[in-house]
């Protein structure tokens, strides 16, 4: 059976931090960097789990601030 | 694979929209706005719209929507975005001319205005946020503010009796013969973000195809306003406002 993979990047410089992408992702793939903040004082998002993400793009469909690029693979 | 060798661009399933700017937004963290602003750069976009696109922008939070996406746009006084679009639409009728507004615009200072170039059925698609206070000037209670809702200017929630009931007026414009869509839509989890983005679509494509007006309600959230974080405020928006503004199409023909 193909085996869906997917990566995600997140600009850090634009990211506010406000976590809507962390509710949405199904796979709880992302989280807040909690022990780093961007040039404007928001913990940004980032992929905490890497092995976990589908590349739905559930999470760049509810940014507010288009900061997340999605990347998918089907692996046979 | 290790995500260094997913990540190169033959693998990119989305990026952001070409034509949002590079500027950050002045939007709070978690704004609805910043949602229906990369859906309409999507859409015009993939609708190969950028050379015949002119927005409205508001007055609210929404003002310097100009700043963000890189299609013309002309600045309205306040709640006269309608107004304003009916002249575009009048004199380059091949555009597409489309408002984007705020529930203070629209349903308070700008009642006559919208309803008046809807009743006209203006070839105008307006993208109507509603998120049931005013958010630029501090929380303030809004028409559209609901019941028992606490606001700056309503501590201890709003009352019917000294505020009046809150003002639906997607169901007021859906009454004109001059609306061809009137739909209601909410950007708080991928699938509705999906939803919201084809009304969206239709709606442009009904102001090219001259059918007349067409209205996009975004219930949306103000968290800053509400006092709550993005995530609770989506919640408290689901749960309460679309009890008062039920999701869905009002009238579609």
């Amino acid at each position: 059976m193909p085996k869906i993979i997917g990566a995600v990047t997140v600009d850090a410089l634009r990211c506010k931090g406000c976590e809507l992408c962390v509710v949405a992702c199904p796979t709880d793939t992302l989280a807040l960097r909690a022990d780093d903040v961007n040039d404007r004082g928001y913990h940004y998002a980032y992929m905490a789990r890497p092995d976990a993400c589908i590349g739905c793009a559930s999470c760049a469909a509810v940014c507010p601030d288009a900061c997340i690029e999605v990347y998918r693979v089907v692996e046979r | 694979m290790t995500p260094e060798e997913i990540i190169n661009p033959a693998n990119r399933v989305y990026s952001r929209p070409r034509l949002l700017t590079e500027v950050n937004t002045h939007y709070c963290p978690g704004c609805s706005h910043g949602v229906v602003h990369r859906i309409i750069a999507e859409l015009l976009e993939e609708m190969g719209l950028e050379d015949r696109a002119v927005g409205v922008a508001p007055v609210g939070c929404a003002v310097f929507a100009y700043n963000y996406i890189d299609v013309d746009w002309v600045e309205a006084a306040h709640g006269r975005a309608p107004a304003v679009a009916t002249a575009l639409n009048r004199l380059w009728p091949d555009n597409l001319v489309f408002t984007y507004q705020g529930d203070g615009d629209l349903a308070a200072i700008g009642t006559a205005e919208t309803i008046h170039a809807a009743n006209r059925g203006e070839n105008i698609a307006i993208i109507f946020i509603n998120n049931a206070i005013y958010g630029m000037t501090g929380g303030q209670m809004a028409p559209t503010t609901l019941i028992g809702q606490k606001t700056a200017t309503t501590p201890y929630g709003r009352r019917v009796d000294l505020n009046g009931n809150p003002l639906n007026i997607s169901d007021l414009l859906a009454q004109l013969e001059g609306t061809c869509l009137v739909t209601r839509q909410a950007v708080h989890t991928p699938a509705a973000v999906r939803k919201a983005k084809a009304a969206i679509k239709k709606a442009f494509e009904n102001a090219l195809a001259k059918k007349g007006t067409s209205v996009v309600e975004i219930v949306s959230t103000c968290n800053s306003g509400w006092k709550m974080t993005p995530a609770q405020s989506n919640e408290w928006m689901a749960e309460h406002m679309t009890a008062r503004y039920p999701l869905g199409d009002l009238k579609n023909v």
